[in-house]
């Protein structure tokens, strides 16, 4: 009974965040950003003309009806056309979210089996040699820039050794598999030195919980402690930390894709800040902040179901 | 204090070796913020694109100025950057979660509030949006990334102050009359300070990171060199084998981030009262 309240709780506490989610672009776009009639009509617009523009876009309405559009688009996924491009958003970011999973995914997959694997390692034998050789090469691995990663795989990987081709995308299943290689391979780089030391600082967490004592005093063998209990308990928060960066694999990765010409949505926004093209931006900005809430509130809801120690008072 | 210097130092060489670093990256960047050194980067002091010489140790860029002194320059940008950023995340970041924490009520439901749906934003659109809509410079540059960092700092401050509130020394404290002033500051701050001094070290460098990424969108610093602009300007150099910008922009990032990750490591160890016995 107690769940189901707070599960009906968590999900009405949504409605306030996204409330403020839509007020924060709204202000961000609508008002601060200013008047974008002459930036796109150039200097010598007359009067007529720029009315005309500001009403084709809606930006004569009163305030209330601006930020009405916001909330309605959310749900209707009608974010009008492109500036830059005058194509319908929703069908860009359509194409642009399918080309940037085709990377995401498997990085994200590859990483986060790679991660779990090294941080159970290395926190089985914490303290000893081989976890802090581990965590150094972590640490080493998160202090190079992401740009410097990229500049140097393309250059040394794809120029000089000719592995992978230097950039461009294929569309359609097994065309696109060459061009992301490489992608995938610096993205597990960039994310696994962060992940694993986040899930091996998760890992020890338990160590030290009365529950281990208690089996250490039954004399149960410390791998037996290690993979069936500490384990297990360990797995809530880094799945629900897996499932909470779900929501952004769509935006796939700016920079690499930029860089080795990949279609994605990354792309496409970096497209709209070369073109100042704010309904690009605004789209992508309230679509993702969306999911995200959403999943948001599964993991706190599968938090409260998976572990039974939380008590709901 | 003294005592904690002596103790934090124990038997770490890389800790020593660490803090080294950092002192020697913040004297240059005092050096060159008061013109001493690397003042006349913008001269010319060779041809374009010399490699490593005598003369020009670390190269010289297209417009033959000395690499060795727009790196100075750029650590002069990556130190003020992660200083500035730090310190108004910092600021806001305690002060809202000791406010939240300890009063709680409609005032801790609006600060989550707030910054939950800052959260839900990817910091990656929310930087753009910030430095897009404001005017391109380093200015925008230091509220963009402070108004993303402040977040979770507010986020860890609060939980600890809940925490602490309830504890028996803010009770007795409450016995004998303390206001609340005196209970914020002089009895829960020094027991959650811990965790802003950690977050400082850990946004500084998260900063210098995130300035590469902003000046290669072309959203950074705009007058004077950056290790993001000079990592970005080899986009196009290192495909005619120019790679020293590159390779010593990279070196000078690489070795303030790791010795940042270092010291905020043994910071975390030391002052977490929750590690220190174990």
């Amino acid at each position: 009974m107690n769940i189901i309240v707070y599960i009906i709780k968590r999900i009405l506490y949504a409605i306030p965040v996204f409330f403020g989610v839509s007020f924060l672009i709204f202000i961000m776009f609508n008002i601060v950003a200013g008047d974008p009639t002459i930036m796109l009509l150039g200097k010598y617009a007359t009067a007529k003309q720029m009315a005309d523009l500001r009403h084709y876009l809606g930006l004569d309405k009163a305030w209330y009806l601006q930020y009405f559009d916001i909330l309605k688009s959310a749900f209707t996924f009608n974010f009008g056309h492109s500036w830059a491009t005058k194509q319908l958003i929703s069908e860009m970011i359509k194409s642009g979210a399918k080309v940037s999973l085709t990377l995401s995914l498997p990085s994200f997959i590859i990483s986060s089996i790679i991660s779990l694997i090294i941080s159970m390692i290395s926190a089985f034998y914490r303290g000893k040699w081989i976890d802090k050789f581990l965590v150094l090469i972590c640490v080493i691995m998160m202090s190079i820039s992401a740009l410097s990663y990229i500049l140097f795989g393309q250059w040394i990987l794809a120029y000089k050794f000719g592995l992978f081709p230097i950039e461009g995308y294929e569309y359609g299943f097994p065309f696109f598999i060459p061009y992301i290689i490489l992608p995938c391979i610096i993205w597990i780089i960039l994310s696994t030195g962060s992940d694993i030391r986040f899930y091996r600082t998760i890992i020890l967490d338990e160590l030290y919980q009365d529950y281990v004592r208690t089996a250490r005093a039954k004399g149960l063998s410390e791998t037996m402690i290690f993979c069936k209990h500490i384990l297990k308990n360990a797995m809530i928060p880094i799945i629900t930390n897996l499932i909470i960066q779900i929501p952004f694999l769509i935006l796939g990765f700016l920079l690499i894709e930029n860089f080795f010409g990949i279609p994605g949505l990354g792309s496409i926004i970096l497209d709209a800040i070369n073109n100042s093209d704010f309904p690009v931006i605004k789209a992508i900005t309230i679509l993702t902040a969306s999911v995200y809430i959403v999943f948001n509130a599964i993991t706190d809801i599968l938090y409260v179901i998976l572990d039974p120690r939380i008590n709901l008072k | 204090m003294r005592n904690l210097e002596l103790k934090i130092f124990h038997n770490n060489k890389i800790l020593v070796l660490a803090t080294l670093i950092l002192s020697i990256f913040f004297v240059v960047a005092i050096l060159s913020y008061s013109g001493i050194i690397a003042s006349n980067w913008y001269q010319q002091v060779g041809g374009s694109y010399d490699s490593p010489n005598i003369k020009n140790i670390f190269g010289t860029d297209i417009f033959g100025r000395s690499v060795l002194a727009k790196l100075i320059k750029g650590t002069e940008t990556a130190i003020s950057i992660g200083f500035v950023v730090s310190s108004i995340a910092i600021i806001i970041g305690l002060s809202l979660g000791l406010i939240s924490g300890y009063f709680g009520g409609i005032i801790d439901e609006f600060i989550v509030w707030l910054y939950t749906t800052i959260a839900s934003i990817p910091n990656i659109i929310l930087l753009i949006a910030f430095t897009f809509i404001l005017e391109k410079g380093i200015m925008s540059v230091y509220i963009a990334l402070a108004m993303t960092r402040w977040v979770e700092i507010c986020r860890l401050i609060r939980a600890e102050v809940i925490k602490q509130k309830s504890k028996d020394y803010i009770q007795a404290s409450i016995a004998i009359g303390a206001s609340h002033f005196r209970r914020i500051f002089y009895h829960i701050l020094p027991n959650v300070i811990h965790i802003a001094i950690i977050q400082f070290s850990l946004v500084f460098q998260v900063s210098i990171k995130s300035e590469v990424i902003l000046s290669y969108l072309g959203l950074g610093e705009q007058n004077q060199p950056s290790w993001g602009l000079m990592i970005n300007d080899a986009k196009v150099e290192i495909i005619r084998g120019v790679w020293w910008q590159l390779v010593f922009a990279t070196i000078a990032m690489f070795l303030i981030v790791l010795s940042f990750n270092i010291v905020s490591d043994a910071l975390r160890d030391f002052l977490d009262p929750k590690l220190r016995n174990k």
